[in-house]
C-alpha cells in the first residue's frame, strides 16, 4: 500500500447561497482545490464526490458525470464516483479517493463533497434530511432527526452530569471559532442566553443547539506521497483513513449515548497511524448537535464516558485547550452542506497543519484528525493527517 | 408513501408482528428473516408481541416534517417491548408525564396521512400503562 498526501484544498463559502446553483458550487471548490496544488485539471487521474440527496434537494442523480463534465473533464472520460452515506458522504469520499491512490490504481484523485439545500422549502429538506435515519421505523413513526438526537442527549442527560448550560457552551464555542473562519455560514459570537432562549425543537434541544441547512462544496486533492512535492511544499500526509458501521436505527443500539461506530473508527485509525490521543493537536467532529460534540469527545477517547461537559466548560476543547475541537466552528457555526461537511473537516484540519488557518490557527499543529458521521451513528469515518 | 409501501407492512404497523429465532430465543421487531446472532443456523418464526413495555428515553418534538406538524408539540420514545427489543414510536401522553421507566402498552392510531384525500396511515402509538 503506498503512502498518501494531501496536495490541494479548496472551499466555497458556506451558506444560504441562493445566488449559486449545485454546479457553480463544486466548480468553485475543485477550481480552489487545483489552485491551491498548483496544478491543471488535465492531471486529475479520477473523482469522487460526496453528496447526500440531490435527489431530494434539487431533483438531480448521476452526480458523478454531472461533476466531471462541469469541471471540463467530460472528454477525457475520467471514472467519476459519487459516494453516498447520509452526512458522513464527504468523509467516505475522502477514504475512497485516497484508498484508490493507496492501491496504485490512480494518482491524482479529487474528493469532493457537495450538498446545495436551500432549493426546497425547510420542511422538505427536514423531511429528506429524515432518510439519515430508518424511514420505515424511524421516520414513520414521527421522529425527526433533532428528534432522535434529542432522544440522545435526555439518555445522556438521565445517565451522566451534564448540565443544560454546559450542553449550550459546545454551540458558544463554535461560533465563537466560527466567527474567527471566513467561510462560516455564522460569524458571530454568541452566549448561553442566545441557545436557552432559542426556540425549543426537540426537547431539550433548541434551534442554537442545531447545525443549519447549508449550501456549501469542498473538494481535495490527494496524490502519492512520493509525488506530493511536485505540486506543493506542504503536502500534508494521511496517516491513517478509517470507517465503521452500526445499527441503522438509533434504538437498537447497545447503549443510546454511545456511538460504537465512533469507538471502532477511533481504533482502527490510531491503530494504523501508530498514534495516540496524546498526538493529536487538533480534532474537527461531527457537532450536528450539540449532544452530539459531547459524545465525539468522549467516543473518540480524548476525555471519560460523562466527563464531555464539564471538560467542555473547563475549556479544555477550546481554542487554546487541551484538545481543540472544531476549530472551523464545527457543523453548527461554520455550516452543515451534508454532503460537503466530511470534505470540509479535512480542509480546516490541512489548513491549520499548513498553519494557514489565521486567527484560529493552533500554533505548532503537526497532527489533525476528523470524525464524521452519518446518520444517527450507522456510519462513521475518522482520519488522521499530519505535517511531514 | 405508496399504498403498496403501506400495505405490505400492516401487520406489522397495526398488530406488532414481528419474528422470533428458535435457536437463540431473541425477539426482533422490525422482524428480522436473519437472525445476526446464529446466522444460517437460525430458525426464524412469526411472533406478535405482547405490546407492553418501558421508556427507554424520549423527547418532545416541537418543530416537525410536514406529516406531523398538526400534532406538534407531541411526544416521541424509544420503548423497549418486554420481549426485548426496542422501537421508536409516539406516546399519547402530555409532555410532563413521560419519564424514562414509565410502562406503556401498544394503542392503534391514526400517525399520518398522505393529504386531504390521500391514504389514512394507522400503526402503533403506545399509552402509559396505568
Amino acid at each position: 500500500m503506498r503512502d498518501v498526501a494531501v496536495i490541494g484544498v479548496g472551499c466555497t463559502t458556506f451558506g444560504e447561497k441562493w445566488g449559486s446553483s449545485f454546479r457553480d458550487l463544486f466548480v468553485e471548490a475543485g477550481a480552489l482545490a487545483l489552485e491551491d496544488a498548483q496544478m491543471s485539471g488535465e492531471k486529475i487521474d479520477a473523482m469522487y464526490v460526496g453528496n447526500m440527496s440531490a435527489g431530494r434537494f434539487i431533483e438531480q442523480e448521476h452526480i458523478g458525470a454531472l461533476i466531471a463534465d462541469y469541471a471540463g473533464l467530460a472528454t477525457r472520460h475520467i471514472p467519476s464516483t459519487r459516494v453516498e452515506a447520509a452526512c458522513a458522504s464527504g468523509g467516505l469520499a475522502f477514504r475512497q479517493a485516497i484508498i484508490a491512490v493507496a492501491s496504485g490504481m490512480e494518482d491524482i484523485v479529487v474528493a469532493a463533497g457537495v450538498e446545495k439545500m436551500t432549493d426546497v422549502e425547510p420542511g422538505a429538506s427536514t423531511d429528506a434530511l429524515t432518510g439519515a435515519a430508518d424511514r420505515e421505523w424511524e421516520g414513520f413513526m414521527g421522529a425527526t432527526f433533532p428528534g432522535l438526537y434529542a432522544m440522545i442527549a435526555t439518555d445522556y442527560m438521565h445517565r451522566y452530569p451534564l448540565t443544560r448550560e454546559q450542553l449550550a457552551l459546545v454551540a458558544v464555542k463554535n461560533h465563537y471559532n466560527g466567527a474567527r473562519n471566513p467561510i462560516a455560514q455564522f460569524q458571530q459570537e454568541i452566549t448561553v442566553d442566545t441557545v436557552l432562549k432559542s426556540t425549543m425543537v426537540a426537547e431539550p434541544l433548541r434551534l442554537f443547539d442545531c447545525s443549519p441547512i447549508t449550501d456549501g462544496a469542498a473538494a481535495v486533492i490527494v496524490a502519492p506521497l512520493e509525488r506530493a512535492r511536485e505540486f506543493t511544499d506542504t503536502p500534508i500526509k494521511v496517516l491513517a483513513s478509517a470507517q465503521a458501521s452500526d445499527t441503522i436505527t438509533l434504538h437498537d443500539r447497545r447503549d443510546i449515548s454511545t456511538l460504537d461506530a465512533t469507538i471502532a473508527a477511533r481504533e482502527r485509525a490510531f491503530k494504523m497511524a501508530r498514534v495516540t490521543h496524546k498526538d493529536i493537536d487538533l480534532v474537527e467532529v461531527h457537532d450536528c448537535f450539540s449532544i452530539a460534540e459531547i459524545c465525539a469527545i468522549e467516543d473518540l477517547g480524548f476525555c471519560k464516558k460523562g466527563g464531555a461537559g464539564k471538560f467542555t466548560a473547563d475549556g479544555e476543547t477550546a481554542l487554546g485547550g487541551k484538545i481543540p475541537v472544531n476549530t472551523s466552528g464545527g457543523l453548527k457555526a461554520c455550516g452543515h452542506p451534508v454532503g460537503a461537511t466530511g470534505i470540509k473537516q479535512v480542509f480546516e484540519v490541512v489548513q491549520q497543519l499548513r498553519g494557514e488557518a489565521g486567527k484560529r490557527q493552533i500554533d505548532g499543529a503537526t497532527i489533525g484528525m476528523t470524525h464524521n458521521v452519518g446518520g444517527t451513528g450507522g456510519t462513521v469515518a475518522v482520519h488522521i493527517m499530519g505535517v511531514l | 408513501m405508496t399504498v403498496a409501501r403501506f400495505w405490505r407492512k400492516i401487520p406489522q404497523r397495526y398488530n406488532l408482528l414481528g419474528t422470533r429465532c428458535e435457536t437463540c430465543g431473541k425477539h426482533f421487531f422490525p422482524p428480522r428473516s436473519f437472525c445476526p446472532e446464529c446466522r444460517r443456523t437460525g430458525r426464524i418464526v412469526d411472533y406478535k408481541f405482547k405490546g407492553t413495555g418501558t421508556i427507554v428515553t424520549y423527547t418532545i418534538i416541537h418543530t416537525a416534517s410536514e406529516q406531523f406538524e398538526h400534532l406538534t408539540p407531541y411526544v416521541l420514545a424509544i420503548v423497549q417491548l418486554d420481549e426485548g427489543p426496542r422501537m421508536t414510536a409516539q406516546i399519547v401522553c402530555k409532555a410532563d408525564e413521560i419519564k424514562i421507566g414509565m410502562q406503556v402498552k401498544r394503542a392503534f392510531r391514526r400517525i399520518a396521512a398522505d393529504g386531504e384525500s390521500g391514504v389514512i396511515h394507522y400503526g402503533t402509538k403506545f399509552i402509559p400503562l396505568e
